[in-house]
């Protein structure tokens, strides 16, 4: 994993989530850890296309997605 | 009130407006000079910190919902511990448009970056009842919950109807006013457009050199409970919703009827429900927008309900703009605080009230009076005419 990457990822959820950095573990879970629901999370992944400069991501891919590092997982298959 | 034969008493009240946010501050702006030189009059150091538990709870809420929930912070403070069955606790608020910033910065978005780019959070930042949902969950009210949008009549059909799901006895208690956030580029240029607003940039009702009115914004939320359940409480009880009414001109979409045909229907219709008759009525809290229409119209409404200079009538929008769907609330606050000073706060911004109009204007200074049943109107355009009548404690 690309601490780089990681970090930008970071970057990302700080802004739209609204959360601190130190929160953003891999093991952190959206919701619970978080407190973001479904349109936090909408608006995570509009920020890390911009930031990754990547294609929107299908709604499907994100089914099942509970935790931060999952997120990460994914959004690193697309770069 | 006619109904189910209960009295509905006001419990709680909450402002947020440019001339003062807060209840106090708000009354001390009332009192203040007017409106000099400004298309519209609008909050600009404004914090919502105090109001939400983190700064994501608020940058989920358009400003209009912020207002509300601010507002509603004070009512509900002032209220106390209410305490009816929250399924008999409704929430019956108002706005004219909604979440207008919000969709006008979205729609920028679009045209700029496309349709992936708009926010998730647009559609529950703009909804009308964005403000009314706001409130019914934060203190957990699950009786009824509906947004009036009858354009700048909102306000005071909320109240009205809010006053008689209680009097009805649907309702233990009721959350009512309204908010309004609207000022964007766009909303101003059209009401520029349409000649609604003052080209001098002056709020300056019932004068004879009124040219339009200047935008405003603001809420005001008020905690309204059946009577004798606020008393069996111990509530402290700062006045009463006796009457209220709602016709429609049905004449054109923005021009009042003329000679005020449906203003004085309205009028007549609340004092029924009140089971008052004009000689009865100690203030007019007129909506008083400043436009040429609206004032003529009013002003002939007024005389001929009440008779010539028969009762005092005051226009808070000399100070405060016309902040549309919440006007109604934010003049019913006016009458409220007027009761409990003993004073009528005078209509701002007005030095040659109109001389083709009988009314008996309050300008220049403030009044005292002796408080007693005031009737509160607005009018919106569609032809929506609303009328509220409220008593001293």
């Amino acid at each position: 994993m690309s601490q780089e990457l990681f970090d930008r990822f970071i970057k990302c959820a700080v802004d739209a989530l609204k959360v601190e950095p130190d929160q953003l573990t891999r093991e952190a879970r959206f919701k619970e850890d978080l407190d973001s629901d479904s349109l936090d999370f909408v608006e995570l992944m509009m920020a890390v296309e911009d930031e990754f400069g990547i294609d929107p991501i299908d709604e499907k891919e994100l089914e099942g997605i509970t935790t931060f590092g999952q997120a990460f997982d994914l959004i690193i298959t697309k770069l | 009130m006619h109904g189910a034969g209960h009295r509905v008493a006001i419990t709680g009240l909450g402002v947020v407006a440019p001339c003062g946010i807060g209840k106090d501050a708000y009354w001390q702006g009332l009192l203040g000079p007017g409106i000099n030189g400004t298309t519209s009059v609008t909050i600009d150091d404004w914090d919502s910190a105090p109001y939400y538990a983190s700064p994501k709870d608020a940058r989920r809420a358009d400003r209009v919902e912020q207002y509300a929930i601010a507002a509603a912070q004070e009512a509900f403070a002032q209220a106390g511990d209410v305490g009816v069955d929250p399924a008999r606790f409704g929430t019956i608020f108002a706005t004219g448009i909604g979440g207008l910033h919000t969709l006008e910065e979205q729609v920028i978005v679009r045209v700029e970056k496309g349709e992936r780019r708009v926010s998730p959070f647009l559609v529950p930042m703009m909804m009308a009842n964005a403000s009314g949902a706001a409130i019914s969950m934060k203190y957990g009210l699950q009786g009824p919950n509906e947004t009036i949008c009858t354009a700048c009549a909102a306000g005071t059909h909320a109240i009205g109807y809010a006053a008689r799901l209680i009097a009805w006895g649907r309702c233990d208690a009721v959350a009512t006013g309204g908010s309004e956030c609207a000022a964007t580029a766009t909303s101003l240029a059209g009401f520029g457009n349409m000649t609604a607003l003052s080209s001098t940039g002056r709020s300056m009702p019932f004068d004879e050199a009124r040219d339009g009115f200047v935008m405003g914004e603001g809420a005001a939320v008020f905690v309204l409970e059946r009577w004798d359940l606020a008393v069996a409480r111990g509530a402290t009880i700062i006045g009463e919703i006796l009457g209220s009414a709602s016709n429609a001109d049905a004449h054109h979409i923005t021009a009042p009827a003329p000679g005020g045909t449906g203003a004085i229907a309205c009028m007549k219709l609340a004092l029924d429900d009140a089971g008052l008759s004009p000689s009865d009525i100690r203030l007019v809290n007129a909506h008083g927008t400043s436009t040429p229409l609206n004032d003529a119209a009013e002003a002939a409404a007024v005389t001929d309900v009440f008779g010539e200079r028969s009762v005092p009538v005051t226009s808070g929008k000399g100070v405060t703009g016309h902040a549309l769907g919440a006007a109604g609330a934010l003049e019913a606050a006016q009458v409220v605080l007027a009761m409990q000073h003993k004073l009528i706060p005078p209509t701002a911004g007005t030095t040659s009230p109109d001389p083709s109009m009988d009314i008996d204007l309050v300008t220049g200074a403030p009044r005292e009076w002796v408080p007693g049943p005031a009737i509160s109107n607005n009018f919106g355009f569609g032809g929506h005419n609303g009328s509220v009548i409220i008593g001293p404690a």
